[in-house]
């Protein structure tokens, strides 16, 4: 039996170590838009004009991370350190390819002077082939370990094997619920059902956050090696992505990603020439929030309306059309490669008691360094915003910490020295979310961020069940009567026995959590609700008081 | 696009083209119903948008009610059922682009062509919309012009983006 991984994975490192340098461009999203293609060309089109020929090598690679520098380019000499230069623009890739690529000399001017604080304390494991691999080569891939553990897994594990090590590992779903992820794999191993199917959540619905979305875009192969493994574990033959249908450049690496694979025998029919079968087939979506929602989801895929349904059943037993079902959010796919390949106890070694590796987190808002990160669970607040952050612009100060978008709440100040894990962010009225983390300073004033949410909320119930549908829109009118400097204190009284009432008795996540941002913001911002209510002032100035006929800032 | 009668069995009244592309796409989905929401987005791509002859023929070809068909067509936010404009701009509303300051954006967009968000101008020019979040949120605030993602826009730097767009401009490809 001829090995092909093992056959791509020698010819691809031999050509890797006969370079003498290699240049990755960020090809994400953001860096695309800042015109990285341009850039990737650029320098490519230099150094094959310097007859530079295979001894440098020019790729695409995921998402480097530092997205409000793009477009970002790494130079790596062999045995030497990476290095990372930003807003490399025409003038910056001639440069860059001359000084650096082909002269060997520091280019000063653009080097990243964040590099270090930035990076210094990060860990990554989802994240650890941006910068290494070509998303859009296999090649590549394999060569940075792609489809190592599906082998392994297919050839030497049994399914219950592989379930027992994500149990080990103490995994948990990283869309935001945070259940065990061994837990559902198991119970999904254990259902009777004539088929099974594993479904990939990429709908990411919470503004404000790009983690999945850089995963998928920067490396697709890590996320569909995760599900094949569930697959295999779990006993499915069939896998669906359920991509936003706002990620089209997601949507097109994912295409290419699951062809190159076929093509391969990593998916399809007998994969690695065992019994063992798996396809996978994309579904993209149509613009829902409520579809993050599991129920929902498996609804949209079978072509009807987002409306999610009562549960138990779960779908772990009854899912896609009647059939037992496993979904899992992308991250927590892209850690199941390494899980499997290193172990179960590896991986639990990372991270803090209950809240186990690493976690993908989206910086953005009022913060210096917007960007994509990889912490170990555990590290504080104040270490991601001050040290990897690079804190507030503008020396203002910090306000509050938005994570887990319209279902989650805010961390104010005091709480800055919190560690970041399932636990410590629930105890004060959060949660991990999928990690969106949104900083605000004083210019956001929390009553506009609490209607923010509520109106996101509102447009997006799907109106199944009568709480979330009139629950919202009573709620946003109150927050816009509070916000106009029109409102009571009972109206306050109202809000908050509403966000009883939702939190209750809503159907789904949507409106169960619907209130949580009001919450939060009550719970530690009350005077500025009432700065709103009886001064009919707004303390950031933001909210225009038209009940008051005039700004007071 | 040439609407010109195919001379060979027409596959709509119309004898629109367009008709037997979105039939290649029923068929490679087997008439299976619950395909229903990839064939919208194959027909939403044809057409530009959904109108109710296409939710019609499409409702006949997956032997689904035509009440099905609406339903999911309105429930997603990314269908449409009017025309859009010859350009589209997409001003993302997502939290990271809020706070960075997307509504002043928004409204300076509004107020210079005189419609809401959701809205088209009279003269079919230019549809203003808005996204929950386009995943850009490093660069917040983020409008997507035709396509297009620029980011770290204020109003000044997003009217400058429309200004081009004249009504003699071809539609970018």
């Amino acid at each position: 039996m001829s090995d092909l991984r093992r056959e791509v994975l020698e010819q691809e490192q031999l050509a890797r170590a006969g370079r003498r340098c290699r240049v990755a461009v960020c090809q994400a999203a953001s860096c695309l838009s800042s015109g990285a293609g341009a850039v990737r060309e650029n320098l490519q089109a230099q150094l094959t004009a310097s007859g530079a020929g295979d001894s440098v090598e020019v790729f695409g690679t995921g998402c480097l991370g530092l997205c409000h520098a793009g477009p970002l380019v790494q130079v790596e000499h062999k045995d030497e350190q990476p290095r990372l230069y930003e807003h490399v623009d025409a003038g910056a890739a001639r440069e860059l390819a001359q000084r650096d690529v082909l002269g060997g000399q520091i280019v000063r001017e653009r080097l990243s002077a964040a590099y270090a604080s930035f990076f210094g304390r990060q860990r990554r494991i989802v994240l650890e082939n941006s910068g290494v691999s070509d998303p859009e080569r296999i090649e590549s891939c394999v060569a940075s370990g792609a489809y190592e553990a599906l082998q392994k897994a297919v050839t030497e594990m049994t399914p219950a094997d592989v379930v027992q090590e994500l149990v080990r590992s103490g995994l948990r779903g990283r869309g935001g619920a945070g259940y065990p992820t061994g837990l559902k794999w198991s119970t999904v191993y254990k259902a009777k059902g004539a088929r099974k199917f594993v479904i990939c959540n990429a709908d990411e619905g919470d503004p404000g956050a790009f983690m999945d979305r850089s995963v998928l875009e920067g490396d697709p192969h890590r996320v569909l090696e995760g599900m094949a493994l569930a697959a295999f574990a779990v006993g499915a033959d069939q896998g669906y992505v359920y991509v936003r249908g706002e990620y089209p450049l997601a949507i097109a690496r994912l295409k290419t990603a699951i062809k190159q694979a076929e093509r391969m025998q990593f998916l399809g029919a007998r994969v690695f020439d065992t019994g063992f079968s798996f396809r996978v087939d994309i579904r993209i979506g149509a613009g829902a929030f409520v579809c993050g929602e599991e129920t929902a989801l498996i609804a949209s895929i079978e072509g009807q309306r987002g409306s999610p349904r009562p549960r138990p059943p779960y779908p772990a037993t009854s899912g896609l059309w009647g059939f037992p079902t496993l979904i899992n959010n992308v991250e927590t796919f892209a850690n199941v490669a390494a899980i499997v390949g290193r172990g179960g106890d590896w991986y639990a070694g990372i991270g803090t008691g209950k809240s186990k590796g690493t976690k993908v987190f989206a910086l953005a808002g009022r913060i210096n360094r917007t960007g994509l990160i990889e912490v170990e669970m555990g590290l504080t607040l104040r270490e991601i915003l001050f040290e990897i952050g690079g804190g507030i612009p503008g020396g203002r100060a910090f306000k509050a910490a938005q994570t887990g978008g319209p279902s989650g709440g805010c961390i104010p100040a005091q709480f800055l020295d919190l560690p970041m894990d399932y636990e410590s962010l629930a105890g004060v009225g959060s949660i991990m979310g999928s990690g969106g983390l949104i900083v605000m300073d004083d210019s956001s004033c929390m009553v506009d961020v609490a209607r923010y949410f509520m109106e996101f909320c509102r447009e997006e119930s799907c109106g199944k069940c009568v709480p979330c549908r009139a629950g919202t829109v009573q709620m946003h009118g109150l927050l816009s009567k509070i916000a106009n400097g029109r409102a009571s204190l009972r109206d306050l009284e109202l809000l908050e026995s509403l966000s009883d009432l939702l939190r209750a008795t809503s159907l789904c996540g949507l409106g169960q959590t619907a209130p949580n941002p009001v919450i939060s913001t009550l719970r530690y911002f009350r005077d500025e609700y009432l700065a709103h209510i009886v001064d009919q002032r707004c303390p950031a100035g933001v909210c225009p008081m038209p009940g008051r006929g005039e700004l007071h800032a | 696009m040439s609407t010109a009668a195919a001379p060979s069995t027409p596959a709509h009244p119309s004898g629109d083209k367009r008709f037997k592309l979105l039939d290649v796409a029923i068929k490679r989905q087997q008439f299976r119903p619950d395909a229903l929401i990839e064939l919208l987005h194959a027909a939403q791509e044809l057409f530009g948008y959904l109108d109710d002859d296409v939710l019609i023929y499409i409702g006949r070809a997956l032997r689904s009610p035509l009440s099905r068909v609406y339903g999911v067509a309105t429930f997603y936010n990314f269908f449409s059922l009017k025309p859009a404009g010859r350009h589209t701009c997409v001003v993302c509303l997502g939290t990271a682009c809020y706070v960075k300051g997307a509504g002043a954006v928004l409204q300076a967009l509004e107020q210079a062509r005189g419609i809401k968000a959701g809205e088209t101008t009279s003269d079919g020019e230019l549809s203003l919309l808005t996204a929950r979040c386009v995943g850009a949120c490093g660069l917040a605030p983020a409008v997507v012009f035709d396509g297009q993602m620029a980011g770290k826009l204020d109003p000044p730097g997003a009217l400058a983006r429309i200004a081009d767009w004249k009504p003699s401009d071809e539609r970018p490809a």
